[in-house]
């Protein structure tokens, strides 16, 4: 006899976590978790079948609170391990998480490399300007002259441009948003999940305990929207670069760029061709494949 | 004791040691010898000065011995550098245009071979190499046809004109040499055996293979880049997934990332790789997700001398990664035992979800050496360990915790894409269902079961991995303890001791960790004499076997010069050191490369 079960539709609450999360209350975090939710809901996609990997600080400790397969790995590295992941079973979906520190400063080498690889992932940078869980020091995208314990005379460097180093290194899905706006943020990631390839979406969340300067209220005076601006193609690289580098007054948020005619690594891949994915496959190597191998040596 | 012949080419690099070295190997290996090659070369890829000795007999070669025989100096630099190395009865085959010998032994044949008469004014460097070739196996009693067929092989991608040119000056080089060198005195023996002639590094990348890795990612890095390349030329066919990485950190965190999806990964690197894995291999303790690293070991510190040879990363291995956690690390005895070594290590590391270390050398990766090709078993044993691959697993399921604990230590992995067993792998510490214990939970009952746990796998590696064995009499004079590499090396000293009348034995460690100290003391505190025998300064393996026993041998004998060493090093060491002279010997490498 078989039984068939009735799929019910999922919800945001099928992936919450073993725990709950203990980031500050008015964290910007918070919004990137319940977006991430609803949106892997909404597509109908298995728990199961996502792995989310994020590196060390406090946005990296979101695997912990959803329910997926999660990876919490070493600080900077979780794009190398994400790789690692996809290339082994590229069936499941990878979402990667983390914070500015985490991607732009000790991770800054694999971002590059990941991108220029064009791995089929979603990366997600809750971007608060700040190391927060190590309690308030400079980051990668603090302002210039912002006062932090590491800096209290204020940063004399110049801060990265994430959406501009992710242009530029080839990546092909960029795009950037705000927390506290989680339509906006979901319907983003919903595209960056789509998305076959390397999708990167840098999330301004705020940290309301470490950083002053860039709070709620300066970012939703700033922020402006990509899509309402008809005249925008984001297929346009060049003009996404332009777009990249306006910082002031106003800030666009929104999908810079996006390009689908390259294939993602796992595609490029030709021992992904046939055989399903890696982690299913026979471990012994057909015997004629060894004799041959053997014969080479003789 | 084992009759061999061994044949000497130096020059500078590009000048073209390696194509009449590799021609030696396919002659000597397809008339059935067992040959052993070994490479001294410098981080140059032109000039410079390389010295690639082979060696071959009936019996197993394990080393590139103390004698050369016939030494084909490519030019006048390496007849000034080696001349002197050669004993009465050997031969020196050059080209007497360009090279004059200077003072040598009484006995030593010069063979001036007339490169511009026979090659009719080419100055090609081919056709000099040519002529030596041939006239060098004329001198040995091989046939001319052996290397014609090889020549063929060689040369017919070229076209006919090439390969015509080529087997004509070989012609002329070994009629010459018929007709003016004196032949040795016994022809090279021959025998039915066929073997496989394999450098440690293919031996590696094909252990992997065997072992049924997927997974294989790396930097280049000298010594272990033979490993990267095997995999990469041949990853289509096996099936075999091969990354270049931005860099070590990045290679190890993907190697994990793609064994804690399912597959069998691996990587290599040397010394400087290995440093930055380090932290790579905490977290594959702390997730529990194995991983095999094989450090490739050079001469260090820091860039050291990158195509040099030593023992001296031991204690980082030892050491590698903060905090307590249990690891394998194993070093491969010879070529062959690169190979082998592989798979079992993949077996110990998914059986125990920790990081496993094979730590090679220059010696081994690079060196080549004979292997009867049916010791190449790729039906080897596969053992997964207690992992869930799919959802009708009987183990977990509802309530599944992925760091379980257990009697043994060892949980359940349930790799992801399985129903019904989500969790996070963390390297905070975690509890049984890995929800972090390390930020805001932190609990000292929680964290000493889970280091407990993890710990308690450190017996069943020990019971997994048998103690090493005493090889010789079981009383002998003196009992030289090597580990990896120099089993080899030790085993023709130990011979040579015993032929003239010092009785020796020996006992050779392969599994570092676990080390068996108990089983080992027990061995030397039979012995009568014991020295250990390591490629590095400070007795690395000595100051590890006196840190876990308190153990302290009679003797030492060391060598950190990049170069590996040659069975009279041994055999006039432990004679100094058993007629009292000193307790540390440090021999002098001869052959200067």
């Amino acid at each position: 006899m078989t039984t068939v079960l009735e799929q019910q539709p999922l919800t945001a609450a099928d992936f919450k976590g073993k725990v709950d999360p203990d980031w500050c209350p008015g964290c910007g975090d918070f919004g990137v978790l319940s977006s991430l939710q609803k949106v892997l809901a909404e597509m109908n996609v298995q728990p199961y079948e996502v792995v989310t990997v994020s590196g060390i600080g406090c946005s990296s400790n979101l695997p912990g609170f959803i329910d997926t397969y999660g990876m919490h790995t070493l600080h900077g590295r979780s794009l190398a391990v994400a790789t690692g992941v996809k290339m082994a079973n590229h069936k499941l979906h990878v979402v990667v998480t983390g914070g500015d520190g985490d991607g732009f400063g000790i991770g800054g080498n694999h971002f590059i490399h990941t991108i220029r690889r064009n791995v089929d992932l979603l990366y997600v940078v809750m971007d608060n300007q700040i190391y927060g869980l190590t309690t308030g020091q400079t980051s990668p995208t603090s302002r210039k002259g912002m006062k932090t314990k590491s800096m209290p005379y204020g940063n004399v460097e110049e801060p990265i441009n994430p959406i501009a180093l992710a242009l530029a290194a080839g990546a092909t899905f960029v795009a950037r948003a705000f927390s506290a706006d989680p339509k906006h943020l979901g319907d983003l990631m919903k595209q960056g999940l789509e998305h076959k390839g390397f999708a990167f979406i840098d999330v301004f969340s705020p940290c309301v305990t470490y950083n002053h300067d860039n709070t709620y209220a300066w970012f939703r005076d700033r922020v402006r929207k990509l899509e309402d601006d008809p005249s925008y193609d984001s297929s346009d690289w060049h003009e996404a670069m332009k777009r990249a580098v306006i910082w002031g007054d106003e800030i666009p948020i929104g999908r810079f760029f996006q390009r689908k005619d390259l294939p993602s690594l796992d595609q490029a891949e030709p021992v992904l061709d046939e055989g399903g994915p890696l982690a299913h496959r026979e471990l012994r190597i057909a015997p004629h494949v060894v004799n041959k191998f053997i014969s080479e040596l003789i | 004791m084992n009759r061999t012949f061994a044949v000497a080419i130096g020059g500078a690099a590009g000048q073209g040691v390696a194509t009449p070295g590799d021609i030696f190997a396919k002659i000597f290996s397809r008339r059935g010898l067992h040959l052993n090659a070994y490479n001294a070369y410098q981080s140059i890829i032109r000039g410079g000065h390389t010295f690639l000795t082979i060696r071959a007999g009936i019996d197993e070669v394990t080393c590139f011995g103390d004698r050369i025989d016939l030494l084909i100096p490519l030019n006048q630099d390496s007849i000034d550098r080696h001349l002197g190395l050669m004993k009465s009865g050997t031969a020196v085959v050059f080209n007497g245009d360009t090279i004059k010998p200077g003072a040598r032994t009484q006995g030593v044949q010069l063979c001036p071979l007339p490169v511009l008469q026979l090659s009719k004014g080419s100055r090609s460097k081919v056709e000099q190499n040519t002529l030596a070739l041939a006239a060098s196996l004329q001198m040995m009693g091989v046939d001319f046809e052996p290397l014609a067929e090889v020549l063929t092989e060689q040369f017919m991608r070229k076209g006919t004109k090439v390969l015509t040119e080529n087997l004509d000056i070989a012609r002329l080089g070994y009629d010459y040499a018929a007709e003016t060198f004196q032949r040795f005195p016994e022809p090279l023996p021959m025998s039915e055996t066929q073997y496989a002639v394999l450098s440690g590094n293919v031996a590696l990348a094909m252990g992997g293979a065997a072992a049924g890795v997927k997974f294989y990612c790396a930097y280049p890095m000298s010594p272990s880049t033979g490993v990267l390349h095997w995999m990469a030329a041949h990853a289509r066919e096996a099936g075999i997934m091969v990354r270049q990485v931005e860099d070590e950190i990045g290679v190890i965190n993907m190697a994990i990332g793609a064994a804690h999806a399912g597959v069998r990964a691996m990587c290599a690197t040397s010394g400087g790789g290995f440093a930055l894995m380090t932290e790579g291999l905490g977290m594959s303790a702390m997730m529990e997700t194995p991983v095999v690293v094989i450090d490739v070991q050079r001469a260090g510190p820091s860039t050291g001398v990158p195509t040099k040879t030593e023992q001296g990363d031991l204690w980082q291995m030892l050491g590698a990664g903060f905090g307590d956690f249990p690891r394998l690390i194993a070093a491969p005895t010879d070529i062959l035992d690169c190979f082998k070594l592989v798979p079992e290590m993949h077996n110990l590391a998914d059986r125990f979800q920790c990081p496993g270390i094979i730590l090679g050398d220059l010696l081994l990766s690079e060196g080549r050496s004979s292997v009867d090709p049916k010791h190449l078993n790729f039906d080897t044993e596969i053992d997964r360990g207690e992992m869930i691959v799919s959802a009708n697993s009987t183990t977990g399921a509802n309530g599944y915790k992925r760091y379980k604990i257990t009697e043994s230590g060892i949980s359940p992995r349930a790799i992801p894409g399985v129903p019904g067993h989500t969790h996070t792998a963390s390297t905070d510490e975690h509890d049984e269902n890995g929800v972090l214990i390390s930020d805001e939970f932190t609990n000292p009952i929680k964290r000493r079961a889970m280091m407990e746990k993890r710990q308690r796998k450190v017996a069943g590696i020990e019971a997994a991995v048998p103690p090493p064995v005493l090889i010789g009499a079981s009383s002998a004079d003196v009992t030289l303890v090597g580990w990896g590499s120099t089993e080899g090396v030790i085993r023709e000293a130990a011979e040579i001791l015993n032929e003239e009348g010092i009785s020796a034995n020996r006992l050779q460690i392969r599994w570092l960790v676990p080390l068996h100290g108990e089983a080992i003391v027990e061995i030397l505190k039979a012995s009568r004499h014991t020295i250990v025998v390591e490629n590095n300064y400070s007795g690395q393996f000595a100051r590890y076997l006196r840190s876990e026993t308190s153990y302290v041998p009679d003797g030492h004998i060391r060598k950190y010069d990049g170069e590996p060493f040659m069975p009279h090093h041994i055999v006039e060491a432990v004679k100094e050191q058993l007629a009292g002279k000193t307790k540390l010997s440090v021999p002098m490498h001869e052959i200067m490369v």
